[in-house]
């Protein structure tokens, strides 16, 4: 068999450069270190943000499927409040800012704004799940559980998948908090921050497909 | 037996502690199950009691239990699909073994209620806890050492994925013995798993074991992905990266973008099962046909995802033993990731008789049989390679010539019943039960065989036998024609799937025959273990001091066999996808370095296993009601993983000292080889 010129050769010059970026490579400086994990992290964040993408699609999937499925029972336009969602929506939008301004005190180092900021994104989310709270509750009461018809068991479960993981968010607040107050702004915290803060606004993105679809075109 | 879930206690203390759980729940009366669950309790036993009396409980703590290697790892996963196929294959030779007996009117040893839940284990066995655990472990082990990587990218993470997969087949295990299993079959179809016709502990099983491995093999995909992603070694463009690799990046692109929908899915089924929702019932709006489209909608990327990784392993073996440069990389490339975007549009084809119409099934039929080109660019490329190689006649070989011709027999019964028509006659019949087994068995198991042949020496420094290696080869491949052929033949005569008793003195002589390439195929399984226990006792006359026992040609036949914890003392650097073949022929592999930098290494760590083992009376108290024991599970987990994140010790730096003396050792070994 024949072979070409050596074709580590060729790249030689190439590769030298290659090595200085390495993820693995062995004598990077902290600094470095703390980018590479950065990037990583995001990156799988990221992905894991895309699957729970699909998980919402699949739901919202099943709910365009069975939302005429009322099976006798109560539809949309005679069980959504829009007025109500208008606030619950404001509030959760609300929150995305008020994370985006924590993140601001972030690159300018300031402890003490991360943590307000962040306590009122926590106020803000707590404020969203005690509305949806009180609506499922109201639902029920009227009625219109989520085992009346196939259309309310896809209403709760898409809202409801939505608001376990708001809850999981603000759990992570809270957790973040104590972190935040322990260690400060360290390179790790940093990076909880950046998915945190990921995961919030992605919940928001959510949220608005949840208000169109959900709330608007059912009331209509 | 299905009365003996249906026992409730009656004081409602009880009731809150036990849940549905009682003393009756146990069948203490049927031979089979009280066998196996004694098997299973003394091997377990067992094993921790040898653990102890050989003092190894430290060893096996910190070297496997609470390890974040991914070789390590990856290891356990092929250990606990082993253990799992063992399982698996008793389930399917008693279904043999029954219809062989009760086809001629014929009782057979096996009531219907027992034979239902054994063809739904088997089914459920074998692709999540066998081939899953088998094609991710092998993904583990070899995934980060052919691309130069010294782990994964999230160490921890994986340790986490292994034990939520292992908490899910402990679960699984737990239902032959504590309950039942459900009586659906492997797909859990609504309405039948629905609450109404389904109204034992069977389908709960089912569920929380499907939910909690499946979150592990979701969390293992998104770390694969980055792995490859972030972590290769300089000069490793994508389109140098191994075949191997490059499948495991599409089996994990699949995993996370399909996996979301099994978890909705079966998410959706146990809301209609614990709080009376009507996704799937046959009242109130529910819809039967939804479910078989989201689980298909998983299911038909699953098959890839298990096949691909096969694809991949194929294509090193049939490089590496035809000494020739794989033919048509590029192409092999691009139909691995063609394959991986059309398992997205053909799942329909699962359902043809679903009544969709004819436009919607000739969509899918199409699509179904595009599907065959990219496959067959796959085949040609491999035989391409095969053309003029000096092709050697090893084990791993062996595995690839059967699969070969197999799995095209397997692919042309597949694009006969991609004709929506003809689905319609074949559509539930043991033909397609020939069919799949063609392909799974022909191309995921014969891959994972072939690969265990490869890559063992990798792994433990010792290759594997090969006589006994090549009885297992004929038992297995012989066995599996004798024991499916017949069925084709069935299926074609009109005998449909799952049937626990019939009578046709005509169907009897198929199956017998059936029956008896199960036999083959168990004589297989047993010279498989022989093969694994004879070369653990002859390992010192089976050792590779090498690293590299079949002059390999891509990175992990680089380093040394087992390698060190940190996989490679210096980075390599890579110029082509074979470049340590290059390497070998121009003379510049084995070069020592002349000093070491410190390498960064994740420390181990137990929570993964802790979150594990809680996993499993998590999903218990579920199955059973026990609410108290699930939310106190449920807590227990979220505050461990809570807990780790407060612990930033995480990682250390292997100092050049400690590398170095590894190295000299390894070298001063290869030394002492080539004067030999």
């Amino acid at each position: 068999m024949s072979h070409p010129a050596n074709p580590i050769e060729a790249i030689k010059d190439e590769l030298k450069s290659a090595y200085d970026h390495n993820p693995n490579d062995a004598h990077d400086t902290h600094d470095h270190h703390h980018q590479d994990e950065e990037t990583k992290v995001t990156l799988g964040f990221w992905i894991y943000l895309m699957s729970d993408c699909i998980l919402f699609a699949t739901i919202f999937a099943t709910y365009g499927v069975l939302k005429d499925a009322t099976a006798g029972g109560p539809n949309g336009r005679e069980l959504f409040d829009l007025s109500f969602v208008a606030i619950e929506t404001a509030l959760l939008l609300l929150s995305s800012l008020t994370f985006g301004l924590s993140m601001i005190s972030m690159q300018a180092n300031k402890l003490k704004g991360v943590m307000g900021w962040l306590a009122v994104t926590g106020l803000l989310g707590l404020g969203f799940m005690g509305m949806e709270l009180y609506e499922f509750n109201h639902l029920i009461h009227e009625g219109a559980g989520p085992d009346r018809s196939a259309f309310l068991s896809a209403f709760f479960t898409l809202v409801g998948t939505h608001g376990i993981h708001v809850t999981s968010g603000l759990v992570w607040m809270a957790i973040m908090f104590v972190h935040l107050s322990r260690r400060g702004l360290t390179s790790a915290n940093r990076i909880r921050m950046m998915e945190l803060s990921l995961f919030w606004h992605f919940l928001d993105i959510i949220w608005i497909g949840v208000f169109s679809i959900v709330y608007l075109m059912g009331a209509a | 037996m299905s009365s003996r879930v249906d026992q409730l206690h009656e004081d409602p203390l009880l009731r809150a502690i036990f849940g549905k759980l009682h003393i009756e729940s146990i069948p203490w009366h049927d031979p089979i199950i009280m066998g196996a669950g004694a098997g299973m309790v003394i091997a377990a036993v067992a094993v921790l009691g040898l653990t102890t009396y050989f003092k190894q409980w430290k060893y096996v703590w910190s070297n496997w239990l609470t390890s974040v290697d991914h070789k390590k790892i990856g290891v356990m996963y092929i250990i606990l699909a082993l253990i799992m196929l063992l399982r698996g294959f008793a389930d399917a030779l008693m279904m043999r073994a029954q219809q062989a007996m009760a086809s001629a009117g014929g009782e057979g040893f096996l009531p219907p209620d027992h034979f239902d839940q054994i063809f739904t284990a088997h089914g459920v066995i074998m692709i999540f806890f066998v081939a899953m655990p088998f094609v991710v472990g092998l993904m583990n082990v070899v995934m980060p050492l052919q691309i130069g990587a010294r782990d994964v990218a999230f160490p921890y993470l994986n340790s986490l994925s292994f034990w939520l997969t292992a908490s899910g087949a402990i679960l699984i295990n737990v239902s032959l013995v504590i309950g039942e299993f459900a009586h659906t079959g492997w797909l859990a179809y609504a309405p039948l798993s629905g609450i109404e016709f389904s109204p034992g502990v069977g389908v709960d099983y089912y569920l929380w074991a499907l939910q909690i491995a499946g979150l592990g093999t979701l969390l293992s995909g998104v770390n694969l992905i980055t792995t490859i992603f972030k972590m290769r070694a300089p000069g490793m463009t994508l389109m140098r990266m191994p075949i191997f690799t490059w499948t495991t990046l599409a089996a994990n692109m699949l995993i996370v973008a399909a996996f979301p929908i099994l978890t909705v899915c079966l998410a959706m089924l146990s809301l209609d099962r614990y709080l009376g929702m009507h996704f799937f019932t046959n009242e109130a709006g529910g819809n039967a046909m939804l479910y078989v489209n989201l689980i298909w909608a998983w299911g038909h990327p699953e098959v890839y995802i298990l096949v691909l990784p096969a694809f991949g392993v194929f294509s090193e073996v049939v490089a590496t033993y035809s000494r020739k440069r794989l033919f048509g990389y590029d192409g092999m490339v691009y139909a691995t990731m063609c394959i991986a975007l059309l398992s997205f549009i053909v799942w329909l084809h699962h359902f043809f008789t679903m009544g969709a119409g004819a436009n919607v099934n000739a969509f899918f039929g199409i699509t179904t049989m595009i599907i065959s080109i990219p496959t067959g660019v796959k085949v040609f490329n491999w035989l391409f390679t095969m053309y003029r190689g000096r092709i050697k006649l090893d084990l791993p070989m062996m595995w690839t010539l059967g699969f070969i011709i197999t799995f095209v027999i397997g692919g042309a019964t597949g694009v006969l019943m991609a004709v929506p028509g003809a689905d319609f006659v074949l559509h539930n019949s043991v033909f397609l039960i020939a069919h799949f087994h063609n392909v799974i068995i022909g191309g995921v198991l014969f891959g994972c065989f072939a690969a265990l042949n490869y890559w063992f020496p990798k792994a433990f420094g010792f290759k594997l036998h090969v006589g006994l290696g090549k009885v297992s080869f004929w038992c297995w491949l012989i066995g599996f024609y004798v024991a499916f052929m017949p069925l084709y033949a069935l299926g074609l005569m009109g005998m449909t799937r799952r049937l626990s008793h019939m009578n046709d003195p005509v169907w009897q002589v198929y199956l017998i025959v059936a029956a008896f390439g199960a036999l083959l195929i168990l004589a297989g399984i047993l010279a498989n273990i022989a093969q694994i226990v004879w070369s653990v006792v002859k390992r010192d006359e089976l050792r590779d001091e090498t690293g590299d026992p079949w002059d390999g040609r891509t990175l992990e036949w680089a380093t040394s066999s087992p390698p060190p914890f940190y996989n490679f003392a210096v980075t390599p650097a890579i110029g082509n996808h074979d470049s340590f073949w290059d390497a070998k022929q121009l003379g510049q592999a084995y070069v020592q370095p002349e000093k070491y930098e410190p390498i960064h290494m994740p420390r181990n760590t137990a929570t993964g296993l802790l979150i594990g083992l809680v996993s499993v009376p998590f999903g218990f108290a579920l199955v059973w009601h026990i609410w108290w024991l699930a939310l106190l599970g449920f807590v227990a987990m979220i505050v461990i993983a809570a807990v780790h994140t407060f612990n930033e010790d995480r990682d250390y730096y292997v100092q050049p000292d400690e590398i170095k003396a590894i190295e000299d050792a390894r070298f001063a070994l290869l030394k002492t080889q080539k004067e030999a």
